[in-house]
């Protein structure tokens, strides 16, 4: 497997519809980090060596109110633990290559960088050149977004509320989780998941969200059609 | 101190579920049940996300024709629903918020 400029770049490209979503949403990270009282280098810093929006979003929260460090990393556990099921299904196209493109292929895993690869594979399932593309998509992505969060968390309280693109935060995952229902079993889980989240809402330290994983899961599994 | 625990913390677990199954050897199969499991993390996660966002108001549950967020949420899953497109989305929710703020 190469590293393919052409390909990289056919990455790049195909990762520009996904930005207009990648920027409002980095911009409402940036601003709600610093809203909760979170140094605006360190949270630069977080947006950088953590990478993953929601979780800094939730974490960001749970810290201003107080909330002890090791249930603060649980939190962030269950959020992200949809990037382990991203994790073993970009397996299947990138275990061949090398150690330290595995490592960079790693750390640019995001919802969108997911998606976008993924309409690429279903258009060319055998192509050679799926880890440029993926780079190309990546550091896109990647980009965007930190510069998102930098002009979040310099704009910080400025942003005039009135505007309340903190909504901006919940039409993202909207956009994001409605497109993946397709089947009975991925409705299912949506559904249970957020039946019980709500149920779970007054819960403190938000085990709404393991809770929700967990019947989420049961239910697609349970509402699978199984081959006879 | 709590802050710099937490943020080591949260990149380490991060990282840690990006690289699990990038790290493991070729030759290792992924156990069917836990491949089919995961297949529902991203429906289910990013769905328990985003709708405490529509119906929790300072943890009350508000489900009345009143609640301007969760009318500008049922417009922005019909055109997710339909369009599947992120920036489309976000601004028909957005606009849906401010029109029925408006309106209410």
């Amino acid at each position: 497997m190469t590293l393919h400029r052409p390909a990289f770049a056919a990455g790049a490209r195909a990762s520009v519809p996904v930005l207009l979503g990648v920027a409002p949403f980095g911009l409402i990270t940036g601003v709600a980090m610093v809203a909760s009282g979170i140094a605006p280098l360190v949270a630069m810093l977080m947006s950088i060596v953590v990478f993953a929006g929601a979780s800094m979003v939730a974490s960001a929260q749970l810290l201003a109110s107080d909330t002890p460090a090791l249930m603060v990393v649980l939190a962030t556990l269950f959020i992200n633990l949809r990037f382990m099921m991203y994790s073993a299904s970009l397996r299947l196209h990138f275990a061949h290559a090398s150690l330290g493109w595995r490592l960079v292929v790693a750390y640019l895993i995001a919802d969108n960088v997911y998606g976008v690869l993924l309409s690429r594979v279903a258009e060319h399932p055998d192509s050679r050149y799926k880890l440029g593309f993926y780079l190309g998509a990546g550091v896109m992505v990647w980009a965007v977004w930190q510069a998102a969060v930098a002009a979040g968390v310099l704009v910080g309280a400025g942003m005039p509320a009135a505007w309340r693109l903190e909504f901006a935060a919940p039409l993202a995952f909207i956009a994001m989780s409605v497109p993946l229902i397709r089947d009975r079993a991925m409705l299912a889980a949506a559904l249970a998941a957020g039946i019980t989240v709500i149920l779970a809402h007054g819960l403190p330290l938000r085990l709404s969200i393991p809770l929700a994983a967990i019947t989420g899961i049961a239910s697609g599994l349970t509402f699978e059609r199984r081959p006879r | 101190m709590s802050l710099w625990l937490a943020f080591a913390g949260m990149a380490l677990v991060t990282y840690g579920l990006r690289a699990s199954f990038l790290l493991l050897p070729p030759g290792i199969e992924t156990p069917p049940l836990l491949r089919r499991a995961l297949r529902y993390v991203p429906a289910a996660v990013l769905t328990a996300i985003w709708v405490p966002e529509l119906v929790v108001q300072k943890e009350v549950l508000v489900l009345s024709l009143e609640n301007e967020r969760l009318l500008a949420g049922a417009v922005a899953i019909a055109v997710a629903w339909r369009w599947r497109l992120t920036f489309v989305t976000i601004i028909s929710g957005l606009g849906a918020l401010h029109f029925f703020d408006w309106l209410l």
